[in-house]
């Protein structure tokens, strides 16, 4: 059953074959059995989704059909669950059983989906190798030694290693598409304001952007059609109608051109990636695409301008992890300062703080302009690049990531070196497209990423475009072996 | 040294919506403490903000009012600090881009002169909570209903000149902000709070003092007095060869002085930058057409018309006109009663000053309009004098009925009956024959005098109740017979 795509588990669960009540409780028996050697859960919810399964296969017997019904997802740790802990990988959350659902878990819950449980992620979702969680680091399922990316690296993990069917993912500057690419699964990054962030702990609230982590991009369409729409709750959600993705996902690729920004495939690209990434090129131009390259001249500058405006953000979204009204306090504060120094100091893990610092100093009188504002401009400038590509192509396309999956301590003491292996990722959050990663092949026997980046609203297409792709290869069903 | 004062202001108002600016909570007041906090107003981890169209739409009334351009883009910012009743750690507010640019407004001064007071701009944002600091033997409470209550800074240009034209400005401010119905302007709640920047220069000096900011001035009375001390302190330090230091002051109500809170150095840095959470805020001409022409009647413009229509000094005018609590209590004793000059004279006399006596706002008169007018047609239709008026008022102030049960029940009713006053005439000219005498030996302009001297005995005799203008026509003809 773990082997089967939501698609056919769907069929399955129509066709009488298993119960959700039996999916369910074998992959929280699989949890049970293999997770201790992955760490992708911080909580499982075994009762609720047993008792969520159980419901959903007494509604599919008289006969509803919600878009979801009976079908085991499992939750990056950064959306709110009523009555669950909901912890953002941070001690300062350990303590924290959140009194209300996020948009997105509702909208799984209306659909009949059944929580797993919730999936581990650095902490606060700052990070690029699920290093800095307070919950331990994961690990990658397709060599334990190394890491499964970030930051929603317990949902990649997860889904990898065949403990979830599905797992949601958020992506600030590509925690979605870089833990997919190293974990050899499918991720798409909507694109901003296409998914509600109502209750989703912000990291940097004009970046963040909730999407689906899965075994193909049917699937993938599958949960988009549960979690897209406007939220009132959200006033940055987008009040733009939504497609069914699922209804071009066949579509014929002929005549689709495809841009291949020079800049992608330059210094820093991992050889076989690149190989990778040419080959499924190729592929594409069989199934009917052409290809064009393009520039995006200022991809260089998207990793200083992202770390300017992500910590600027952050530093104000942490500032209520204060120690007053929930999570961490410290012991015995002496006065109210002795409360908010202690409790932040003990509360946040190393990588947090760093960003609180840095985000705070680019928000300083007189360093505002030279930083902050700045950064706002360099982002325009990295958006038009994008707006200008899109007027002669209809998908970007190049790696997700420069370097297939790094061993564990090994750039979490450099974090400049970890912060550029979002190069290819940052600068789509920065521009609010969609992107996407799913598997193209290995590089050192690790799972490698081909990115597609849409125009605006356009995730059918990329879907569309995922999917052929996933029809003519198989790369996406590749499994680590020991599963 | 003759100095001059420079004074400007920074007005918090709060604005009347039912609900929070970025949350569904009520914002009524005085409920249970958190009992109006939710999810967003606790700052929950994953709440977001979500802005309140009403508190838009009256920050928009506002600037219409003042004749201020409306910014059809403005951005809320996030105003950074670390505060128990912040619950964010920041605020909410607009920094850059406010919702109401420059406007300005007139006020009239004791002596009858007026004075254009410029209005840098307004802006909208949340307030914060409260820290309850004497419940809890050895820690502090923090209640957050009034987190999040929408709030319009009105910030002046430094336009005043004394403390006089500061309160007439607060004064002004708060009769517009009621007039419209964007505020209940209660300060007793907390409705409307003054921040006041005061420097001094010497006198026809250009150049600005150094100024300081005095926090948390929540009544004009407080707001007077926090200017003279502060202006005071000021011409000390100059005139001792000190300096004015540039601080943040916090006046004490209780014991009616400021001390200071924190100076330039000490200033946070609140890292002010666009709120993210938040679209910047877009209104078309449409919308802000439409709130103009349903903008209700605005003080200035109502009191012209109290002149024109009921025949008004301007200054009463401005006395009846400026609140529109004021003004719909007087305009609804004068329907009642037919005579707007009564009416006034009863609101801004009588009235006001057993309001002001016992600090109640007209809202909360004991004397209704009705009932106030029902007593001044018992004074035109000559059942009683003006004096035994105060005497019938003072009891429906008590509750005891209106003007007719309190006349029926006293016996107040004047003394109109002919036959009885004349008998009384002739008692009381009989028992001053030498009066008498005086009077028939005095010219006109002597008698007039002489003949109000033999009022006293009569209103006495009748306990007040004597129909003064029958009484003075008796007399009259009596002595000149």
């Amino acid at each position: 059953m773990h082997q089967l795509t939501i698609a056919e588990l769907l069929k399955g669960l129509d066709s009488k074959a298993f119960s959700s009540v039996e999916l369910t409780q074998h992959y929280l028996d699989r949890i049970k059995q293999l997770d201790g050697n992955y760490n992708s859960y911080i909580t499982v919810t075994a009762e609720q989704a047993l008792a969520q399964a159980q419901a959903a296969d007494q509604a599919r017997s008289q006969g509803e059909h919600a878009l979801l019904s009976g079908i085991p997802i499992a939750h990056k740790d950064i959306f709110c669950t009523s009555g669950v802990k909901t912890s953002c990988g941070s001690k300062m959350l350990d303590n924290f059983i959140a009194p209300y659902d996020a948009t997105v878990i509702e909208k799984f819950q209306q659909a009949g989906a059944v929580s797993l449980g919730k999936t581990n992620m650095d902490e606060f979702a700052m990070g690029s190798s699920n290093e800095s969680s307070f919950y331990g680091p994961v690990k990658n399922p397709w060599n334990t030694d190394t890491v499964p990316g970030g930051s929603s690296g317990g949902s990649a993990a997860a889904v990898a290693a065949q403990l979830a069917p599905a797992a949601t993912g958020t992506d600030t500057g590509g925690s979605i598409r870089q833990p997919a690419a190293l974990c050899g699964i499918t991720g798409l990054k909507p694109t901003y304001g296409r998914v509600s962030r109502f209750g989703m702990i912000a990291f940097a609230s004009s970046l963040d952007q909730a999407g689906p982590m899965t075994r193909s991009a049917e699937d993938a369409a599958l949960l988009m059609n549960v979690m897209a729409g406007l939220d009132e709750k959200d006033s940055t959600s987008a009040d733009k109608a939504v497609p069914d993705y699922c209804a071009d996902l066949n579509q014929d690729l002929t005549g689709m051109t495809i841009g291949l920004p020079k800049e992608y495939f330059g210094k820093g690209l991992n050889a076989e990636i690149e190989h990778s990434v040419q080959a499924a090129i190729k592929e594409y131009e069989n199934l009917g695409a052409t290809v064009k390259e393009i520039s995006l001249p200022h991809t260089e500058l998207a990793v200083p301008c992202y770390y300017i405006i992500a910590p600027s953000e952050a530093s104000a979204n942490l500032s209520r992890f204060d120690g007053v009204r929930y999570g961490y306090r410290c012991e015995d504060p002496e006065d109210l300062y002795d409360l908010y120094t202690r409790s932040r100091a003990e509360g946040f893990g190393d990588e947090v703080k760093r960003r609180i610092l840095v985000g705070t100093y680019a928000l300083s009188a007189g360093f505002y302009d030279a930083y902050y504002k700045k950064a706002q401009q360099i982002r325009r400038l990295i958006k038009n690049d994008f707006v200008n590509a899109f007027k002669e192509v209809d998908i970007i396309m190049g790696p997700t990531t420069p370097n297939p999956a790094f061993n564990l301590g090994e750039k979490s003491n450099d974090p400049v070196t970890m912060y550029l292996e979002d190069i290819y990722t940052l600068s789509v959050n920065l521009a609010g497209l969609p992107g996407m990663s799913i598997p193209a092949g290995f590089a050192d026997n690790k799972p490698t990423g081909l990115q597609l980046i849409g125009n605006y609203f356009e995730e059918a297409r990329l879907l569309n475009a995922a999917h052929r792709f996933q029809l003519a290869t198989d790369w996406h069903q590749q499994t680590p072996s020991g599963l | 040294m003759e100095w001059e004062t420079v004074i400007g202001l920074e007005v918090h108002v709060q604005l009347a919506t039912q609900s929070k600016i970025f949350s569904g909570s009520s914002t009524a007041f005085g409920a249970s403490p958190n009992s109006q906090a939710s999810a967003i107003d606790l700052a929950l981890p994953g709440t977001l903000p979500v802005v309140n169209e009403q508190a838009m739409h009256y920050a928009i009334m506002f600037g219409l009012a003042i004749g201020a351009d409306i910014n059809q883009r403005s951005i809320f910012d996030r105003k950074n600090y670390f505060y128990p009743d912040l619950p964010k750690g920041y605020q909410t507010t607009q920094m850059d881009e406010p919702i109401v640019g420059a406007g300005a407004v007139e006020i009239q001064l004791a002596d009858g002169s007026h004075k254009t007071i410029r209005i840098h701009h307004a802006h909208l944002e949340e307030d914060a909570g409260k820290s309850v600091h004497d419940l809890f033997p050895t820690q502090s409470g923090i209640d957050l209903n009034r987190a999040g209550t929408p709030l319009i800074e009105i910030v002046s240009e430094p336009d005043m000149r004394s403390s006089e034209e500061a309160v007439a400005f607060a004064k002004k401010l708060h009769s517009i902000v009621t007039s419209l119905g964007i505020s209940d302007g209660d300060m007793s709640q907390g409705s409307m709070r003054f921040d006041v920047n005061v420097s001094i220069r010497p006198k026809g000096e250009d150049k600005l003092g150094t100024r300081t900011e005095t926090k948390n001035l929540n009544s004009f009375r407080f707001m007077e007095q926090a200017i003279h001390k502060e202006v005071e302190r000021q011409i000390d330090l100059l005139e001792y060869g000190e300096e004015v230091l540039q601080e943040t002051r916090l006046y004490n109500a209780d014991t009616g002085e400021a001390r200071s809170m924190r100076s330039k150095e000490e200033a946070n840095d609140y890292r002010y930058f666009p709120c993210p959470d938040l679209l910047p805020v877009e209104i078309s001409n449409e919308t802000i057409e439409a709130i103009r022409a349903r903008l209700p009647e605005l003080p200035d413009a109502r009191q012209a018309r109290f002149v024109a229509s009921y025949g008004l000094s301007e200054y009463d005018a401005s006395i009846l006109g400026g609140e529109r609590d004021t003004a719909e209590y007087f305009e609804s004793v004068t329907q009642h009663c037919g005579d707007a000059k009564l009416a006034a004279n009863w609101v801004s006399g009588e009235l006001s000053a057993r309001l002001n006596n016992e600090e109640l706002s007209i809202s909360h008169s004991p004397v209704s309009a009705e009932a106030l007018a029902g007593l001044i047609k018992r004074i035109k239709d000559n059942t009683i004098s003006g004096k035994i008026a105060k005497q019938v008022f003072e009891a429906m102030w008590q509750g005891e009925g209106d003007a007719d049960n309190v006349i029926e029940a006293k016996g107040l009713k004047q003394v109109s009956d002919t036959g009885a006053l004349e008998k009384i005439v002739d008692e009381v000219l009989a028992q001053n024959p030498a009066g008498v005498a005086q009077y028939k030996e005095a010219d006109d302009k002597k008698r007039k005098k002489l003949l109000g001297g033999f009022m006293g005995p009569i209103m006495k005799a009748t306990k007040g109740q004597a129909n003064p203008g029958m009484v003075n026509q008796i007399l009259a003809k009596k002595l000149n017979q």
